[in-house]
């Protein structure tokens, strides 16, 4: 038990990760209205963008940004003091589509709305299935 | 449903954590993902490019191509709002307010519009009546907003910003104003073909900066051949090309932003919404 609980703490960032994860999952199973599956997916995204950015953390490290004194002449840039700048690039594009794919869904959602006049999945399921 | 969804989310939830066992720990510096190609993006930027943030150096610069396209996911989604959504058909009945005595008028022919001014106002079927506050502390807020989203993009290579970020702050300086009033008052001052012409500009200028430096004679988005384009700068050029595609990108984020919200609130009929 004390193993398992020491495991825990050392990676606990990863623990957080996984539950907030699992939390979108289960709404993008389990919800019935389409929004909430959205909404599920987003939370999804937001695990995934905290764990890559959390891999790319350093400890003592500055933020990505040069300092002054790395910039005069000749200063040799030691990479362990700045943080990873490339996880966190990466995820600057994965909001950018988390952010397209939200509001095309949104759209998605309310052409949905005014055809069918519901979100809610097995109401959809059954007015698909009568026509 | 629910128990079978919570079995599936436990088990992955079980597979994954079982995996993170051999994860790097927290805060390693020698974690895989920080040994090979994030050093030399570390050691030699300024180097090569002369931006301090090494964030937008990588993003505007080392991966540019990605960043061109995903200017362009922006773009899309910003059109496929539109192609989904957009309703050119007008409203049958109008709704206005007497505005000296507050008698609210229901105009049931559609060809017969009263003029907006000092007598009439416009007033929508789930209306509720801007708060005083809430204008004046909006109307004093909007300005700086959008000063400060010209900030972070201006300052994109030198301290922590670039044109996702200012475009998305300049967006919602624009929402905010259609929150505060209504959807009418932006939709007046900001005009659908300007959010338009704006989202397409952004990914021209994105795209043109790096086909101009293929007519310079250098590669696509090989900001250093721009060069002679700009005397004297030479030492920065690298980072003056940055901007130029960071302003493309802030532009077309924040038209596409106004575009997504105005076609969402209002169903595509550009008339009422939140």
């Amino acid at each position: 038990m004390s193993e398992l609980l020491s495991l825990v703490i050392a990676k606990y960032n990863y623990w957080l990760y996984v539950i907030l994860m699992m939390i979108g999952l289960y709404g993008m199973i389990a919800k019935n209205n389409l929004i909430k599956k959205v909404v599920g997916m987003n939370i999804f995204q937001t695990a995934i963008i905290l764990f890559y950015v959390s891999i790319g953390y350093k400890t003592n490290a500055s933020i990505p940004i040069i300092t002054t004194a790395d910039t005069a002449h000749g200063a040799v840039v030691r990479a362990a003091d700045y943080i990873n700048p490339l996880t966190s690039c990466l995820m600057l594009t994965a909001i950018v589509v988390s952010v397209a794919t939200f509001g095309y869904a949104m759209a998605l959602a309310v052409r949905i709305y005014q055809r069918y006049q519901t979100l809610e999945e097995d109401e959809l399921r059954m007015r698909l299935s009568k026509e | 449903m629910r128990l079978l969804a919570f079995i599936i989310v436990t088990l992955t939830g079980a597979f994954l954590l079982y995996g993170t066992t051999e994860f790097p720990d927290w805060g390693d510096p020698n974690s895989p993902a920080s040994l090979h190609v994030s050093n030399y993006y570390i050691e030699k930027t300024y180097e090569d490019t002369h931006a301090p943030n090494f964030v937008t150096a990588v993003v505007t610069d080392y991966r540019g191509f990605d960043t061109m396209f995903e200017t362009a996911v922006i773009f899309t989604a910003g059109i496929g709002c539109f192609l989904l959504l957009r309703d050119f058909r007008g409203k049958k009945e109008h709704y206005y307010q007497h505005i000296p005595s507050g008698v609210i008028l229901h105009v049931k022919d559609e060809k017969k519009l009263l003029p907006i001014g000092k007598e009439f106002g416009y007033m929508d079927k789930e209306w509720v009546p801007p708060d005083l506050i809430n204008k004046t502390v909006c109307r004093i807020l909007i300005p700086f907003i959008q000063i400060y989203a010209l900030y972070v993009v201006a300052h994109g290579d030198y301290s922590p910003g670039g044109g996702f970020q200012g475009g998305v702050i300049f967006g919602s300086s624009l929402i905010l104003l259609a929150i505060s009033y209504d959807l009418k008052t932006l939709v007046e001052r900001v005009k659908e073909k300007l959010l338009g012409i704006f989202a397409a500009l952004g990914v021209l200028i994105y795209a043109g900066t790096g086909a101009l430096c293929l007519l310079m004679g250098g590669n696509f988005l090989d900001y250093g051949k721009l060069a002679p384009l700009i005397p004297g700068h030479s030492g920065h050029i690298r980072a003056l090309g940055m901007l130029v595609v960071e302003i493309g990108v802030g532009i077309a984020v924040m038209a596409v932003m106004t575009l997504i919200y105005i076609n969402i609130v209002s169903e595509g009929r550009h008339d009422e919404g939140l």
